[in-house]
């Protein structure tokens, strides 16, 4: 949440329910919707960290609204977020672990355990491509067509399980 | 006839394919069992060379099982001879195929007309049937180009309404998106779904499990074996996809 909402500020100073209405705005069906006491939570966080400062804009006629500013070390942290390569492919297999300890557990039937995943599996993605269908914004469609295509190596996956314990 | 496959539009039991390699039998289906039933959307994948393609051979009929049964409409047809098999398909079966094959020196109108007469339809007939199919898979407008001149999800579009031309009991589809772009491949994935909501029996082999995934039915074959048959249900998991979905950030 943190760097989301730098980046979002290192556009123009901004309260908390305006930050959370543009996650809503750009993410759409793709992002759970960000709860407001996280984001005024992390926004202090940020503050006490130095990356941005705030003041309070006194309205006259709804209570006072605080506003939400980068500093310059909050600028640069943005920066170098969006320049630095993101952490490659993420093999955080629990299914894995079944597969290889099943034996252990005295349940050796590992062709019923990829069976049971290739299902769960491929009506997942059944879920996705119908998503995909219904969402015409871009960044959420892009992210969906990015969980199909892990779903669909997921799956490529337990094909080359099945082709070594089967 | 049995009393089971009079409900089923398909049933296989025990289909078998060998062949005569260069000196080694290699077997390419061991076994399989399988059964349609009337309205269903049933997908056969597996990696290549998992045999899909050679049991979806033998149950058009283009492939003799080596051993095995298989039954059509309640009727039994895997002794059939080749002749009468070429008679059940054009009546009954429709066929859409990786590369089309659609007739080059014909125009797309007449390759789709083509499949309905030898499907038993009058000239007339034929006629209405082009112009309903070619207007539902939105190609009117391409009627009288010869197919080279259409785009490849084009031609595929052309090859479900020649398949779909005779009013099929079944129609058999192999790898009907595997040369297609994945705009074209959504395309005829969206018209199979179209067809199938109308009652069509389908059966598909493909190796994109995308395409799998839309049919009612998902049979995995795995060294010419069936290994799994499950049914697919409309978003089972509703609550697990924002898990999916969730960024990190």
């Amino acid at each position: 949440m943190r760097m989301p909402l730098l980046a979002l500020l290192a556009k123009e100073p901004a309260h908390g329910y305006e930050l959370k209405s543009q996650l809503e705005l750009i993410f759409g069906e793709a992002y759970p919707a960000p709860n407001i006491g996280q984001i005024y939570v992390t926004l202090q966080r940020l503050e006490r960290d130095g990356l941005v400062c705030s003041q309070d804009v006194v309205q006259t006629t709804r209570p006072n609204k605080r506003v939400y500013e980068l500093t310059a070390a909050g600028r640069e942290a943005v920066i170098e977020w969006i320049d630095k390569p993101s952490e490659g492919p993420r093999v955080r297999d629990e299914f894995f672990m079944k597969l290889a300890l099943s034996p252990m557990a005295g349940t050796s039937d590992r062709l019923g355990l990829i069976n049971r995943q290739r299902r769960h599996y491929l009506a997942q993605l059944r879920s996705l491509s119908e998503l995909a269908v219904e969402v015409d914004r871009r960044i959420p469609k892009l992210l969906i067509e990015g969980a199909i295509l892990h779903l669909q190596a997921d799956l490529d996956w337990l094909q080359r399980c099945q082709e070594d314990f089967v | 006839m049995t009393g089971d496959g009079e409900r089923l539009v398909l049933r296989a039991a025990g289909l078998t394919k060998g062949f005569a390699g260069d000196g080694v039998a290699v077997t390419a289906v061991r076994g399989a069992d399988l059964a349609l039933k009337h309205g269903e959307f049933v997908a056969i994948t597996g990696p290549s060379g998992a045999g899909k393609s050679t049991l979806l051979h033998m149950l058009g009929g283009l492939e003799r099982p080596t051993s095995g049964e298989i039954w059509l409409n309640g009727q039994r047809v895997d002794q059939l001879s080749q002749a009468r098999w070429a008679v059940l398909r054009r009546r009954h079966i429709g066929f859409v195929f990786q590369f089309f094959n659609l007739v080059s020196n014909m125009t797309v109108a007449d390759n789709v007309e083509l499949a309905a007469i030898m499907g038993g339809a009058s000239r007339k007939q034929a006629q209405a049937r082009r112009e309903e199919l070619l207007g539902e898979l939105g190609l009117a407008a391409k009627a009288h180009a010869a197919p080279a001149r259409l785009s490849g999800g084009e031609q595929q579009r052309v090859a479900l309404a020649r398949a779909m031309a005779n009013r099929p009991l079944l129609l058999l589809a192999d790898e009907p998106t595997g040369n297609l772009d994945s705009g074209a491949s959504r395309v005829v994935l969206g018209l199979l779904n179209r067809v199938h909501a109308d009652g069509q029996s389908i059966l598909l082999v493909t190796h994109d499990l995308r395409v799998a995934s839309a049919a009612d039915r998902v049979i995995s074959l795995f060294d010419g074996m069936v290994v799994d048959d499950a049914p697919m249900t409309t978003s089972p998991h509703p609550t697990s996809l924002p898990d999916v979905l969730k960024l990190r950030g």
